[in-house]
């Protein structure tokens, strides 16, 4: 069983490569080929940030740039901290 | 005029969210061909025969492309016995070189050593073999006479071949469920998964429905069983009915019947579930003009499903929201009415209202049968029980025997 | 609509993004199948 790592939002992040991701009404659906496992994301601004992780330095930046207000931030690296546990994002070489 | 689309709630739970449908099927099932090489007894498609209206090569691609378009993550493949339509590789070498994976479900008949090889070395495919007996006996009993050597063959293979994620599909009878360890066993002697899904009286299970779904105290073997070795053990979330038992088995436990999930059967036709393959869970035809795009977002039937449902006389049981009152094909196919108990309900709800049916009904029969006509080599020794029964469930030893 | 007394979901009220701070906005899901056959 590995540790639970704190997510480090001061690195470059992206969804990872075996992941597709599928917006719908509610937000979107996410499904990793490599581990079979599906997430859904509850909210349209979640979607923005993981679809613009890859165009930031830092996960930070990306939820900055994507209008993720100071009261919602906790929630949101949470979020972040449950894909990137799920393996459904990786930190970009 | 259309339905009035309900409100969609935001956030919440991802179930609630399901029930007022999606942009695209998660669970996408695809039956290629009615044609099969065995004849078992409790086969949820009839499948045996090929239909003569059964897509092309050219429109299964059309098929495939849209669901790219749709995203579509990946889809689950069967029939019949998807690998005797000749172009087969073709189909999942193109599903799988346009963005769409594909999970195959098959008796193992055509992977060879080459085959198996074939898939190992072949990223997005997921393949599932079929049994429903931990040992020849039991297995062949409903799959026919060397079904059994055939899956083991297969799982030989492809363990050899260094496949991954091999699951090994059963289908829990009154016959089988006292093998569930020795299925474990077998399972991870080939390196496989072990998946247990439900008996449901569609197609010829309709046949035999009575004599071999689980009883009552099975149930709660099964489920104490899931319980104990479920984290290594898929369902294809097929128990949900047994979640009013206690503890919800993981998964969705809910009905997913035009929501979630959907059937494209051999002829392009689209039904709400393979096991609701009948005039009334038909949705529409891929070949009608905005192919399956449009029947899943667009169908009369499916805008009905996604609609909320009414539970009935479910809703006020306790249990309710663990079983969301079971599954719809089980409840049709027994002549239940869809707002009332699951056939199988724990609490025994099922059985009152079964006992309750009219004395002369006839339960729903699909307007499909592809069964084969003629005997089988290797034919499954339970096909000695009457094939139209008079009533299910009827104890009276006259039964079948009665004028029509 | 479904009752969900359980939860502490909050029905839509105006301001629904931020409500959303209050809940999680990743839910996995188990999927093997959905009832399917495969």
């Amino acid at each position: 069983m590995t540790a639970v790592v704190e997510f480090d939002a001061e690195l470059p992040w992206q969804r990872a490569r075996s992941v597709a991701l599928r917006p719908e009404p509610f937000g979107a659906l996410v499904y990793s080929f490599s581990t079979r496992k599906l997430s859904f994301l509850k909210s349209k601004q979640l979607v923005a940030v993981v679809e613009s992780l890859g165009e930031h330095p830092t996960a930070s930046a990306a939820l900055t740039a994507c209008g993720v207000s100071d009261a919602q931030r906790p929630a949101y690296l949470k979020a972040l901290a449950d894909l990137a546990r799920s393996a459904m994002l990786e930190v970009r070489a | 005029m259309t339905a009035v689309v309900p409100e969609r709630p935001v956030g919440g739970r991802l179930i609630d969210q399901f029930e007022y449908g999606l942009d695209a099927p998660i669970c996408l099932t695809w039956e290629l061909t009615y044609a099969c090489n065995l004849a078992c007894v409790h086969c949820l498609s009839s499948s045996g025969r090929r239909d003569p209206r059964e897509l092309s090569t050219a429109e299964a691609e059309r098929v495939i492309d849209e669901l790219q378009r749709m995203q579509v993550f990946y889809v689950n493949v069967g029939g019949g016995e998807p690998t005797v339509r000749p172009d087969f590789w073709h189909l999942l070498d193109y599903a799988i070189g346009h963005d769409v994976g594909v999970k195959f479900s098959t008796n193992g008949i055509k992977l060879d050593r080459a085959r198996a090889q074939q898939l190992a070395g072949t990223d997005y495919v997921d393949v599932q073999i079929s049994l429903d007996g931990a040992t020849a006996e039991v297995n062949d009993a409903v799959r026919g006479a060397g079904s059994f050597a055939t899956a083991t063959r297969a799982l030989e293979n492809l363990a050899e071949a260094g496949m991954r994620d091999v699951k090994v599909s059963v289908v829990v009878t009154r016959e089988n469920v006292g093998q569930l360890d020795e299925f474990k066993a077998l399972t991870d002697r080939f390196g496989a998964q072990l998946r247990l899904t439900r008996f449901r009286p569609s197609g010829r299970g309709a046949e035999v429905w009575d004599r071999l779904h689980p009883t009552q105290a099975q149930q709660r073997e099964l489920y104490a069983w899931l319980l104990a070795n479920g984290d290594r053990v898929l369902t294809g979330d097929s128990f949900f009915h047994l979640s009013a038992l206690g503890e919800a088995l993981p998964g969705l436990n809910l009905c997913g019947a035009g929501r979630v999930v959907c059937l494209i059967d051999p002829v392009g036709d689209v039904y709400a579930c393979p096991f609701a393959i009948h005039e009334n869970f038909l949705a529409g035809n891929v070949r009608s003009p905005g192919g399956f795009q449009q029947v899943w977002q667009s169908s009369e039937l499916f805008a009905e499903l996604r609609s909320p449902q009414t539970g009935g006389a479910c809703t006020k049981c306790a249990h309710f929201d663990a079983c969301r009152g079971g599954c719809m094909a089980a409840k049709f196919f027994t002549g239940l009415p869809l707002d009332g108990p699951d056939p199988e309900c724990v609490q025994g709800y099922g059985e009152t209202a079964l006992a309750a049916r009219a004395g002369d009904l006839v339960t729903p029969r699909s307007h499909l049968d592809h069964s084969h006509r003629g005997p089988v080599r290797g034919q499954p020794t339970l096909l000695g029980i009457p094939s139209m029964p008079a009533k299910i469930c009827d104890e009276s030893p006259l039964a079948g025997l009665r004028p029509a | 609509m479904p009752e969900t007394p359980q939860d502490d979901v909050l029905e839509a009220p105006p301001a629904a993004e931020e409500q959303l701070v209050e809940e999680s906005l990743v839910e996995e899901v188990s999927i093997d199948g959905m009832c399917g056959v495969y």
